[in-house]
């Protein structure tokens, strides 16, 4: 009969921060582009270039770390990672292991089984290695540096975790943390946020740790909850049969569904880390930290608690709004702009996210203005359009954030308050539309569809079917 | 008119002011050394790479603007070389490598910028020991440079190209490098004037990277007036170097005074004891005594630690040393092994042909004091060393204006007599090493001769950023000295 286990999970979270310019030199970090364009003598490591640090890089790796309760290391420092790899062109990293910036930190999760808090280890800075581009058919390698320099913060969390759940609770906030904290984008496809699964297990009611893998390579988050579940029943059965778990790094391969050794303990590097000579000891006064501390923005906890404290709409909305700090931001203006909480947020979790969907948009790339929306509410609530009018501005409005009340104008879709014109179509529709009357005589309701279609019809839209239903049934009381 | 002879006898001052007062074209006086350069090169090898027509190009157009009424600096004009360590855009920088051999960098280090601003004209690039590894100039891959005093002994290193250049009056004025004292030992044996700065005065960016926290450049010319004033140049803050100082302390000429009356001295008893020659000897005891007849209060005392500085050097910069030459991978410039099956194989190949003995030597002692199990018992006990003889330096500075040494137990040695015994090579940097290690600024200059005529070098060391201290110092001996200073057999 099988033991009963318990996952013991830590995670290496890398985080690439989104300054202008990288770690050690001012060449520009943007993503993409022709290869070998942002690169200088420092981040392409020619012999006598010299990284000078940006202290963007600290104010936001500080940033991160009050945020995520860490103690700020005062006098920190940056050590090299001696390793040979094409893409690293000094073959050495700089990194920090002596003296990271952050540690002792926490954060809390909540999942079915409750709130906890995962300790976080430390966080340290770090460059960014190039790219390397192979050539199949030559068989050439080429290398890119576009990426080298690229400033990175590795969060390390300790062995707190106990479950996929609890994995992927832990870097939803912490990747909610870092957005709101505009520190980094955080997608996982495009290496923006990478995490390393540290895992072992223990028979359940132990205290002593087991032997763990680290696995690389998990893209989404859908691959981490797989390859947790995997390695789970990996080194179950491994236990199982009365053999050991060895220590080593393994690749997980999502489209087989399973992971293979990249190489073990005994090929471990010894990167022979040493205080890097070329910059000087990193001093956080009590006024830098002062700083940090004074622009930190409201995180999401303290979003939800506000929302429902001052707007009071539903705990659902409230979820689904501060998911993405971009449609907090929509939410906050349209409400500031004098539009009812509820409806604001009824079209951000409605029809914005249902064009996000359809228009495959990135929810971190939704970028027109909370005022516009509000705008479009009071085009609705003055009745000046209707509502599917509205859904059609809108889509305007979140594609190309126009103004809705120029827009309706221009495009003539805001309802003619001429009532008389309206009466007048509304007559010619029951003139027009004699079966249909007849048909509402006899007491078929439905007819009723094809008069207030006919009249909607020839308005182009622009009239209130409200109003057009009353104006027909006070027609047909006529005859 | 003046003859090239006669520009030549001229110290790089006195020709850039002739310049500067049109006495002396540019072109005239890189003409003069270039002509120079052609005479001595066959016998020293002092230049990995001689700039004739770019010199000449460049000289012509300092001399246009000139005419026009421009001075840049006191050295608009003068001819100067640069030790092949220093990066010069499109101009080929070796450090004295293979693996650097068909190395053309992108951009101009900052020292050489700075004194191309001023209206330096560059003659050309000098012979090193590889990678600034070696105190004898014999590690170049371009072959040994040779003394101008006598052709069968090394000029020292690593700057030995930059000395003997100086020396043998191929050059105005150089630059060199001084890491455990490669600016002030090869000085010292071609009987010429050279600074080793404090840590962060000179920007290093640019200087390709022996020892990344003891590195400093550094002036090496005919006097020491020449000296301040290139150290005047070429130092003070640079945003691309985190480790270069920002201060305004660096108008090192208002310090040529001859007048040392007060200035205390101390001379440490323990640099004289065990393997020192006894010529070296006399001649620094001897300048020590002519520093209190000129009005200087001189007392001899212990300053400890002296055993300490060379392992705890050796340790620093080759741990230093293994990570800065990691970059040297055959990948993205530089030498690539021709013939390879893989990744890891291109690297061995590329390393194990593209460097010589020495760099590899200190390339593994310095990988092994880093690795897993030894970094505490080495690296991290040298940094100790290291405190504690920064600590004896400042108690002496305490006491002290000027600690007064010689620069090396010998006088210039034979050829090939250190290269089959490099733990005697790295004895012989006893009294530089320590300067290094502490940061501290010290100059080097001529204070005899031994008994086949080669120079003997004298070190005055000051408090850090006291550059100006040491310079009045050495001012001032020299000019109690001109009366016996000689020239090598080629300067002329």
């Amino acid at each position: 009969m099988s033991k009963e286990y318990e996952a013991v999970i830590g995670l290496e979270v890398h985080v690439e921060l989104n300054t202008k310019t990288k770690i050690f030199c001012g060449c520009s970090t943007a993503f993409g582009g022709s290869p070998n364009i942002n690169v200088c003598p420092v981040c392409s490591g020619m012999p006598g270039s010299l990284p000078v640090l940006n202290r963007a890089v600290v104010d936001k790796a500080i940033s991160i770390g009050l945020a995520t309760n860490c103690n700020i290391t005062r006098n920190s420092k940056f050590d090299r990672k001696n390793y040979f790899y094409p893409d690293n062109p000094q073959n050495y990293q700089i990194s920090q292991l002596y003296y990271p910036i952050c540690r002792d930190g926490k954060i809390e999760i909540e999942t079915e089984n409750g709130k906890k808090f995962v300790r976080i280890h430390e966080m340290h800075m770090e460059e960014d290695a190039g790219k390397l581009i192979h050539n199949t058919f030559t068989g050439e390698t080429y290398v890119d540096f576009n990426r080298s320099g690229v400033p990175l913060v590795e969060i390390v969390s300790e062995p707190d975790m106990r479950s996929a759940d609890e994995v992927l609770a832990y870097l939803d906030k912490l990747r909610l943390t870092v957005q709101y904290l505009n520190a980094s984008d955080c997608k996982l496809n495009e290496g923006s946020m990478r995490v390393d699964v540290n895992m072992s297990l223990r028979e359940k009611g132990t205290e002593k740790l087991g032997t763990r893998t680290e696995t690389k390579n998990l893209n989404s988050f859908k691959a981490i909850k797989r390859c947790i579940e995997n390695e789970f029943e990996r080194q179950a059965d491994i236990l199982d049969a009365g053999e050991k778990v060895v220590q080593e790094t393994r690749r997980w391969d999502d489209d087989k569904g399973y992971s293979y050794t990249m190489r073990s303990k005994e090929d471990a590097q010894d990167y022979r880390y040493f205080p890097d000579p070329d910059l000087v000891p990193l001093i956080i006064d009590d006024e830098w930290l002062a700083r940090i501390k004074a622009s930190q923005p409201e995180l999401r906890d303290e979003k939800k608690e506000r929302y429902a404290r001052e707007y009071g709409i539903p705990e659902y909305d409230i979820g689904l709004i501060t998911e993405y700090k971009e449609l907090a931001n929509i939410f906050e203006d349209g409400v500031n702009s004098g539009a009812d909480p509820k409806k604001v947020s009824n079209w951000i979790i409605g029809e914005t996210l249902r064009l996000a969907k359809d228009f495959e948009t990135d929810i971190a790339d939704i970028s027109f203005s909370g005022k516009n929306l509000a705008s479009l509410i009071k085009l609705l609530d003055e009745k000046k359009i209707n509502n599917t009018i509205a859904k059609q501005v809108f889509e305007h409005v979140f594609k190309e954030n126009v103004n809705p009340v120029e827009y309706a104008e221009k495009n003539n879709l805001i309802i003619k308050t001429d009532t008389g014109a309206l009466a007048e179509m509304v007559k010619k529709a029951v003139a027009a539309n004699p079966k249909a009357v007849a048909d509402m005589k006899a007491g078929k309701k439905k007819a009723m569809g094809a008069i207030v279609g006919f009249v909607m019809k020839e308005m182009k839209g622009k009239c209130d079917p409200a109003e057009v239903n009353k104006l027909v049934m006070e027609e047909l009381a006529k005859l | 008119m003046y003859s090239s002879k006669e520009i030549r006898n001229l110290t790089a001052v006195e020709l850039g002011r002739k310049i500067a007062d049109k006495e002396i074209t540019s072109v005239q006086a890189t003409k003069a050394y270039l002509e120079q350069i052609e005479n001595t090169e066959k016998s020293i090898n002092a230049y990995i790479t001689v700039m004739a027509e770019k010199a000449l190009e460049r000289a012509d157009f300092i001399d246009k603007k000139i005419a026009d009424g421009e001075i840049w600096s006191n050295l608009m004009g003068v001819p100067m070389a640069i030790k092949d360590v220093l990066c010069m855009k499109d101009t080929l920088t070796s450090c004295g490598s293979k693996i650097l051999g068909n190395f053309y960098p992108t951009y101009t280090s900052t020292a050489v910028e700075n004194l191309l601003n001023a209206g330096v004209v560059v003659l050309g690039k000098t012979n090193m020991d590889e990678f600034a590894m070696g105190s004898t100039t014999e590690s170049s891959y371009f072959g040994a440079t040779k003394n101008p005093w006598d052709l069968n002994r090394v000029p020292g290193g690593s700057s030995g190209g930059s000395a003997a250049a100086v020396a043998a009056n191929s050059c105005a004025a150089a630059l060199g490098t001084d890491t455990g004292g490669s600016i002030r030992q090869p000085a010292s044996f071609c009987g010429i004037t050279g600074i080793k700065p404090t840590y962060g005065r000179v920007s290093r960016y640019g200087q390709i990277a022996y020892g990344s926290s003891l590195d400093q450049i550094g002036p090496m010319a005919k006097d020491i007036t020449d000296c301040a004033a290139i150290l005047e140049i070429i130092s003070g803050h640079d945003c691309k170097d985190s480790t270069s100082a920002d201060r305004d302390d660096t108008d090192f000429t208002s310090s040529l005074e001859n007048n040392v009356k007060g200035m205390k001295i101390g001379v440490p008893k323990d640099y004289f004891l065990d393997g020192i020659d006894e010529d070296v000897k006399t001649n620094v005891l001897a300048a020590a005594e002519k520093f209190r007849e000129l009005g200087a209060e001189v007392e001899y005392f212990d300053l400890g630690m002296v055993k300490y500085a060379i392992p705890a050097y050796y340790i620093i910069a080759c741990a230093e040393a293994s990570s800065n030459l990691e970059r040297f991978d055959g990948v993205k410039y530089g030498y690539r092994t021709p013939k390879f099956t893989d990744l890891n194989d291109m690297y061995k190949k590329t390393r194990s042909e593209g460097f010589g003995d020495e760099v590899k030597r200190r390339i593994m002692l310095g990988s092994f004091v880093l690795s897993s199990g030894y970094f505490d018992a080495y690296y991290v006990k040298a940094l100790r060393v290291k405190a504690l003889i920064k600590q004896a330096f400042d108690s002496a500075f305490e006491k002290y204006d000027i600690i007064l040494s010689p620069v090396a137990p010998t006088t210039a040695l034979k050829i090939g007599e250190s290269l089959s015994d490099p733990i005697k090579m790295y004895l012989g940097d006893v009294y530089t090493v320590s300067i290094n290690l502490t940061g501290i600024p010290a100059v080097s200059l001529p204070c005899g001769y031994d008994k086949d005529g080669l120079p003997i070098g004298l070190q005055l060391m000051a408090q850090t950023f006291n550059e100006k201290t040491a310079i009045k110092a050495a001012y001032t001996f020299e000019q109690s000295f001109k009366e016996n200073l000689r020239h090598s057999p080629m300067y002329e």
